[in-house]
């Protein structure tokens, strides 16, 4: 626990700019059938460090969603590197492979993956438990980014009690608590009003802009162009890596907030 | 601790939201262990009910029948009449160690007639030592004397089923009255005390004349029809068979024991076989609960596995946000576990009812031992653990890209 409490009170903005928390090397990920081999993920490398905010885009089927399984250790490559935060994960058990989503990655999914007829206290607190941090602690902390995202009065809301775009708030309450080494979403505003996707893409920056390594897979350009940088994928391969595109900004606009 | 609660509150309040469900499942324990608590208690108490029967038919009983002992052989005319007044008179004499009583008896059934009504019941001819040896209570006058058999006194005891049939009631009391039994008149001198039907031989549904008087008057016989031995105490009841054995086939004249012409047959043997046949009746019974167990332990599987399809996606995100594959198991066992355990707290508590209500219907002991409670629960968890094994881990081996992806 002294451990943890060390790690949380850890200001992100404190660490040198430059420490790789994805490093990629030959990264391949084939699917065999007895009739064809597809290749998902051909042969890719690249780097993203402490600090970015990456979007990954693509079209469907360009095997952003296969890379997305693999950053997120929910998937191993067929071949290639993967280091996470200083740790390969190529090779690791599923209890490890676990601990390692648990510990170091923040995921936010397109259609949120709440614990339905849960509150959305408990959904924030559900990581935190698999870490085993105790009951009253995780209370404290879940209340905390529930306020962040702008949720303090819907602790006790059920997860189909509030809105889409409040979901994924929740979601990314969920993501933050144990102060990941990435947070990785896939479609975040995909299943969300637009209106709602701009105050979530606000959120992102606010966090990135605190420190946090935001990791994005989408398919929509105004999203991705809210990135710092754009890695362009298709047919398993990047295509294009960038960081001189038109930033977009979201601001919250105050009846958004107020209606939704 | 309180994690292991949280899990229980989670778990509760998961099966809560699928009440109709939960209870179906549920059920299908409750009747098994139900009915395992029921038949137990229900075989023990009938079990006990047939012991204190036969233990009041009279203490340390030891039965001295003639025939052979082995079963097989045909009894024949002359088989029957190889105890003789004369044996019973030597065993008394003998004064063995181990014997304290001895009750020569012939008994038969005969019409008895008392005015208009008339019954057919079993006649004993008795001596003053059969009350005793055979634990019969006198409920008013007395019982048969040794000067009512030393002068073949026409004299008789009834039982009150006997009183029942020919006055009408069993609370009239008829010493006094002239009764005819065989064409010859009894007086009666005493009533005994309803012992109820052992299912071996009703002994309310008797009278008791003088044993000179049923030999020679009643039924002409120069032989006794069984000669009942009380043992000095429940201790040396193998010693007074023994005893009473070697004596009678010395006075039989016969060298081997598989020549006897007698069989001889304590309480405790009846006891055993009476309470063994209880006892596999109740084994047999237990068994077909423990079947209808076993089905409720498949229903709370097969529930389980519904639920862990249901729930594919959620068993995805816990395991993408950290969950272990223990975490996951013991998660989905302490479910299946609530399942089972709640239903064996109620079939415990329909299975004690049903049983309480059988013992008033029948009006029997009521006893619940506390060996098939604790065995209940302990199966009801097992059954949990066993059947929501396979489910549990088959949840826990979900993959969670694919759980997720599930729609």
């Amino acid at each position: 626990m002294v451990v943890w409490a060390v790690l949380r009170d850890f200001n992100p903005k404190m660490k040198n700019k430059t420490k790789p928390i994805i490093t990629v090397k030959n990264l391949s990920k084939v699917y065999k059938t007895e009739l064809l081999e597809t290749i998902a993920v051909d042969n890719v490398s690249f780097q993203i460090n402490e600090g970015e905010f990456v979007a990954i885009m693509g079209p469907s089927g360009s095997g952003k969603s296969t890379l997305m399984h693999i950053l997120g250790a929910l998937d191993k490559p067929t071949s290639g590197q993967y280091i996470l935060d200083g740790q390969n994960v190529e090779n690791l058990s599923d209890d490890e492979l676990s601990e390692i989503r648990n510990k170091k990655i923040g995921f936010i999914f397109q259609a949120f993956n709440l614990l339905p007829r849960t509150t959305t206290l408990k959904n924030v607190m559900l990581p935190m438990a698999y870490a085993g941090i105790p009951k009253e602690e995780r209370e404290k902390i879940a209340q905390k980014y529930l306020k962040l995202v702008g949720l303090g009065d819907r602790m006790q809301h059920t997860s189909n009690q509030i809105s889409g775009g409040q979901q994924q708030r929740v979601a990314i309450a969920r993501s933050l608590v144990l102060n990941p080494a990435m947070i990785l979403a896939d479609e975040p505003t995909g299943n969300i009003a637009s209106a709602q996707a701009d105050e979530v893409m606000a959120i992102f920056e606010k966090l990135n802009n605190e420190g946090h390594t935001i990791v994005m897979i989408t398919h929509e350009p105004d999203i991705a162009e809210h990135a710092k940088r754009i890695i362009f994928i298709k047919d398993g391969k990047i295509v294009k890596d960038s960081t001189n595109h038109q930033r977009k900004t979201a601001i919250i606009k105050k009846e958004v907030q107020k209606n939704d | 601790m309180t994690e292991f609660f949280e899990l229980l509150k989670e778990s509760f309040n998961t099966l809560r939201l699928n009440k109709m469900r939960t209870s179906l499942a549920v059920l299908g324990i409750v009747i098994g262990i139900g009915s395992v608590i029921a038949l137990i208690s229900i075989g023990q108490s009938s079990q006990a009910a047939v012991a204190s029967k036969i233990t009041s038919l009279g203490s340390n009983l030891i039965t001295v029948s003639p025939g052979a002992q082995s079963s097989g052989r045909v009894r024949t005319a002359t088989a029957r009449k190889t105890l003789t007044l004369a044996d019973a008179t030597a065993l008394k004499a003998a004064g063995l160690s181990a014997v304290s009583a001895v009750s020569p008896e012939y008994s038969g059934r005969l019409q008895v007639v008392a005015g208009a009504s008339n019954t057919n019941t079993t006649v004993y001819g008795v001596t003053s030592t059969y009350s005793g040896v055979h634990n019969l209570k006198i409920n008013g006058g007395r019982f048969i004397t040794e000067s009512d058999y030393n002068s073949n006194s026409h004299v008789v005891v009834l039982g009150p089923t006997v009183i029942e049939t020919l006055y009408g009631s069993s609370s009239y009391n008829p010493i006094g009255e002239i009764i005819r039994i065989n064409g010859l008149n009894f007086t009666v001198i005493g009533v005994t005390v309803a012992k109820g039907s052992s299912g071996m031989s009703d002994s309310d549904d008797a009278v008791y004349v003088p044993l000179s008087t049923a030999m020679k008057q009643l039924f002409g016989v120069n032989y006794l029809s069984s000669i009942a031995v009380e043992a000095a105490s429940s201790d040396v009841m193998i010693q007074a068979q023994n005893q009473i054995g070697y004596f009678l086939l010395a006075r039989h004249k016969l060298t081997d024991t598989s020549k006897a012409d007698f069989t001889i047959r304590s309480q405790e043997d009846l006891l055993s076989t009476a309470s063994s046949v209880a006892g596999t009746f109740t084994s047999l019974l237990s068994g077909v609960a423990a079947i209808s167990l076993i089905v409720g332990g498949i229903g709370i599987m097969n529930i389980m596995l519904v639920t862990v399809t249901e729930r594919t996606r959620e068993i995805g995100l816990r395991k993408a946000l950290g969950a272990k594959k223990k975490t996951i198991i013991t998660q989905f066992l302490t479910e299946s576990v609530i399942l089972t355990f709640s239903g064996g707290i109620l079939g415990i508590i329909i299975g004690v009812l049903t049983s309480y209500v059988y013992s008033r219907i029948n009006s029997s002991t009521f006893a619940i031992s506390p060996y098939s409670v604790l065995l209940a629960f302990t199966v009801s968890v097992v059954i949990g653990i066993i059947f929501g094994w396979y489910p549990a881990k088959r949840a826990s081996n979900l993959q969670p890209i694919e759980a997720l992806r599930y729609e």
